[in-house]
């Protein structure tokens, strides 16, 4: 896993941490049965408490997202929920709403919005993804 | 329960006539990883000399390991390691010199644990310690703190002038060895970043007096931000019952739009929000550095 936590946002780093994880098994980057990294490498890759790390572990077990195997590690669970559409939309409107203030702050408005979004996914984005849209 | 690592109790110090420390009383249990914050002069330096027993208090009371450093100075630093802002190390050994020199005083010294961590520092074992950079000097300085596997690690903003990289090398060491032992830490930083990484548990000093002490999650999750959107423009954040102004001149919107740290729910703002015809646009968790601004900006 190659991702970073950032300190400044308001969200607590485990919360962070948690939506990170589930996002890489949603995305099937993370693919059942595969190995997390012990709280210790995981905390020090991220530089976090290590404390942080096993709270995220622990309310991903909760949800059925990881499963510890005593004295062998934490794995992606087999019946790690994928992600609904809907839920995948969920995950989206924080970001939405975030950039439509933002558009909103510099007076660019809806269809310019729009515009610019397709012309990003244009530039590799959408290919990248496999996506038929633009 | 056992007994806390750090008590200290109604702590009152004074210089001459600046009052350094007003009441300040703080537990540290065993395993925590406390953060101690607040900007230049708000008392962290003064505390952190009173834990160690470099000061002995005017007023109150400290306690290591439920012993008073002050008369028992041997009894106790035998069981902690610091590391100062400093570092100030005898600039004429060579680092060998100066590990030998070091373990010599501690009988707990763990001579493996040094070896490995100078391969990880990456230490030049002959080289004289006035030769070295600021970032070698650190983590020479973390080493010293750290070989004899104290029961209480104390450090006095250990990043201080250190570039990124090392930064994160100095934490990362920090972060292992909590890992590794379940190590009580007490650290002071102006980095809030830092703090948000690796305490659970942040205390936050303003003017020699605790404004804030709690869960690193706990501060996020209680404090909310959120902008508010009124009908006129103003020069000066409008009062709004229940929060407290992020922003002291108008930055968005032309003075129409302004930011404000929730200290209770957001229901406790409808009746304000009414009364000033304004609209709430939205609401996110508050960053630490939001809410140390709010807590000691609401307190000068």
């Amino acid at each position: 896993m190659r991702f970073d936590l950032s300190p400044s946002d308001g969200v607590p780093l485990y919360l962070q941490l948690i939506r990170r994880i589930q996002y890489e098994i949603a995305a099937g980057r993370l693919q059942p049965g595969e190995q997390l990294p012990s709280v210790r490498k995981l905390s020090e890759q991220l530089v976090v408490n290590p404390n942080t790390v096993v709270r995220a572990y622990r309310e991903l077990e909760r949800e059925g997202n990881l499963i510890t195997r005593p004295g062998a590690g934490v794995y992606v669970s087999d019946t790690a929920p994928q992600l609904s559409r809907r839920e995948q939309h969920a995950r989206l409107v924080g970001e939405v709403d975030a950039l439509l203030a933002h558009a909103s702050d510099l007076e660019v408005g809806l269809e310019e919005l729009l515009q610019l979004v397709r012309l990003r996914w244009r530039k590799g984005f959408g290919a990248r993804s496999g996506g038929s849209e633009g | 329960m056992s007994t806390p690592v750090v008590q200290v109790s109604m702590l009152h110090r004074e210089f001459g006539d600046k009052i350094a420390l007003r009441n300040v009383s703080l537990t540290i249990p065993e395993g925590c990883v406390y953060g101690l914050v607040g900007g230049n002069g708000a008392g962290k330096t003064t505390l952190i000399r009173h834990v160690l027993g470099l000061y002995r208090p005017q007023f109150g009371d400290v306690r290591l390991f439920g012993l008073d450093p002050c008369a028992v100075p041997e009894q106790v630093l035998a069981r902690l390691g610091y590391l100062s802002e400093d570092r100030d190390l005898p600039l004429w050994m060579r680092v060998d010199e100066l590990i030998g020199y070091t373990r010599a005083f501690y009988p707990r010294w763990d001579g493996p644990f040094a070896e490995e961590l100078l391969v990880a520092f990456d230490l030049p074992r002959t080289q004289r310690v006035k030769s070295l950079s600021r970032g070698q000097l650190a983590r020479l300085g973390l080493l010293l703190a750290l070989a004899y596997r104290p029961d209480l690690l104390v450090l006095d903003e250990p990043s201080s002038g250190l570039d990124p990289i090392v930064r994160r090398d100095i934490l990362g060491a920090v972060i292992r060895t909590v890992a590794d032992e379940g190590r009580t830490v007490l650290f002071s930083s102006h980095l809030l970043d830092e703090v948000d990484r690796v305490a659970d548990r942040v205390c936050m000093l303003h003017a020699g007096k605790v404004v804030l002490d709690d869960s690193v999650d706990a501060i996020k999750e209680r404090y909310q931000r959120c902008t508010v959107r009124f009908p006129q423009a103003s020069a000066t954040p409008p009062v709004l019952t229940g929060a407290t102004p992020l922003d002291t001149s108008p930055a968005l919107a032309g003075g129409r739009e302004w930011r404000y740290l929730l200290t209770g729910p957001i229901s406790s703002l409808s009746a304000d929000l009414a009364a000033a015809h304004a609209e709430l646009l939205d609401e996110t968790s508050a960053s630490l550095d939001e809410v140390f601004v709010a807590a000691s900006g609401g307190r000068t």
